[in-house]
């Protein structure tokens, strides 16, 4: 461990997982979707539901869609910024039980009416994961750049998209494979030291069995 | 490469080096980094603003938390006259109420080692600081010997109240504080090792229980607590006393004693305060709250 690992992080308090982590949560959603927060439902599971409010986790998921890191003040205005924003937002805490103690659900629509569903846990210390993209698994832990592709779950896939990163010098620093089933949709989620520019992403894009790409920024 | 795994490994590189244990962890912490001391120092810095921030903020906000729990008794003190204690004591004790309430009222501190004992540290540090006036550079040093200390404690132990209770969080932060305040009065490295030692001999054991599972009862006033408790440390190891049972070793009997620790009192408030009547009743209150919320 580091000198400022232990004298730190700096955060808005009160809790690294429950207010920090979810700052991260909520500012990783808005990377994801990449898109300025028209309304969203948050579904709060086990520790969340039950201490939010003391907490300020409903605050924290905010201010972090809203752009916000984990260390800014703003938190703590959260509903009030959300309000002149225009941004609206309903809290669901939920009495299912989640496999992760910490867990938020966000489901969030743009301002340019783009949806997507990001389900991500807090781990403690301020370190959280996304764990679903519109219901499928991903593990995103937003230390490094991520590159996500769907596509269809065919063989050489994998080895196409490595070669255009190699080409580049793009070095993978870890590399996950998730698929819904055989043969059907599959996502493949790269982690990179550098981020991968545009014309590597319109080039993974172009091929035949990708369906889709994103680039997600580190927190 | 510079390193240290122990409080043994400081104090003996310092003596070797006839320099400080605040110096070695500066250098060590250069060399890990793979930066320069003058860029660790003046990331130091921009964490020692923030602390003082979080004391003035503090001091400053007579607001409650929204649990309602905590929240006015920095300012308490503030209006009292202290009967019993000293300029360094009671301003220490002050601090960290300070610090502490404002965590649980959402402002922005410096987790030293973690969230919960975030007023330990900085209210001994700059209690000494503002009673004696001291440099910019004692104020670094005083944090690099209670970051070193902490690391030791972190990496041979924890400091997470979830694996080893309140002694890992509020109590590692009482010997951090401890060590940085005989660095501050220029006691030598010995000095700092035995006042962490007895600091953290005497909260051995304490649990993890807080009351509706947030960050403030007992939390806020252990945070009181425990930079009083650091002086009381210090100004033993300053006159010389020495623990029988050598820092490392308590440090382990610290990691031991957390593992046996029940889970219900290790941050799950299944136990403790967290489930007495009164424990209980304000938990009640607080999820009926939430669930209306809607």
């Amino acid at each position: 461990m580091g000198v400022f690992d232990i004298i730190g992080p700096v955060m808005i308090g009160p809790s690294s997982s429950h207010t920090a982590g979810a700052a991260r949560i909520g500012l990783m959603a808005r990377y994801i979707l990449k898109d300025e927060p028209q309304e969203a439902k948050l579904t709060l599971y086990g520790s969340f539901a039950k201490t939010y409010i003391g907490h300020g986790t409903d605050k924290a998921l905010i201010a972090g869609l809203l752009g916000y890191s984990a260390e800014d003040e703003v938190i703590r205005d959260a509903f009030t910024l959300a309000k002149k924003q225009h941004f609206k937002v309903s809290i669901c805490p939920s009495t299912e039980t989640p496999k992760h103690p910490n867990t938020a659900r966000i489901f969030v629509t743009g301002k340019s009416g783009k949806q997507v569903e990001v389900l991500g846990v807090s781990l403690g210390g301020g370190k959280i994961a996304i764990r679903e993209i519109n219901h499928c698994p991903v593990d995103i832990s937003g230390m490094s750049h991520t590159l996500l592709t769907m596509h269809e779950d065919k063989p050489g896939v994998v080895a196409l998209v490595s070669s255009l990163l190699s080409e580049r010098k793009i070095n993978i620093s870890s590399m996950r494979v998730f698929r819904k089933g055989k043969h059907q949709e599959a996502i493949m989620m790269i982690d990179t030291d550098s981020p991968v520019p545009e014309e590597v992403v319109e080039k993974i894009v172009s091929l035949n069995m990708i369906n889709t790409v994103q680039v997600i920024k580190p927190l | 490469m510079l390193k240290y795994n122990s409080i043994a490994d400081l104090v003996k590189l310092a003596d070797e080096r006839k320099t400080s244990i605040a110096k070695i962890v500066i250098q060590a912490e250069a060399e890990s980094s793979e930066t320069s001391v003058a860029e660790v120092n003046a990331k130091m810095d921009t964490r020692l603003a923030i602390f003082r921030h979080s004391i003035n903020e503090g001091l400053a906000d007579k607001s409650l938390s929204a649990s309602g729990m905590v929240g006015m008794d920095a300012d308490k003190l503030t209006r009292h006259k202290p009967i019993f204690f000293g300029k360094y004591a009671y301003r220490a004790m002050r601090y960290a109420l300070a610090v502490s309430e404002g965590n649980a009222k959402m402002h922005r501190i410096v987790a030293c080692p973690t969230a919960g004992s975030c007023g330990i540290v900085p209210a001994v540090v700059f209690a000494l600081g503002d009673e004696n006036d001291i440099s910019p550079e004692l104020y670094r040093e005083a944090m690099f010997s209670a970051a070193g200390i902490g690391n030791v404690i972190a990496e041979n132990a924890c400091v997470a109240g979830a694996v080893g209770g309140c002694q890992a969080e509020c109590g590692a932060a009482a010997a951090m504080a401890a060590g940085a305040a005989v660095h501050i009065m220029g006691g030598s490295n010995t000095a700092i090792s035995m006042a962490l030692t007895l600091a953290l001999k005497n909260v051995l054991g304490l649990v993890c229980d807080p009351v509706a599972q947030l960050v403030e009862v007992p939390c806020v006033k252990r945070n009181g607590f425990h930079a009083v408790h650091a002086l009381v440390a210090a100004e033993m190891a300053l006159a010389g006393i020495q623990s029988v049972i050598p820092p490392d070793e308590v440090i382990g009997a610290m990691f031991d004693i957390g593992k046996a620790l029940p889970v219900t009192l290790r941050e799950t408030s299944e136990g403790g305060l967290a489930v007495t009547a009164t424990g209980k009743k304000i938990q009640k209150a607080l999820q009926e709250r939430q669930a209306h919320v809607e």
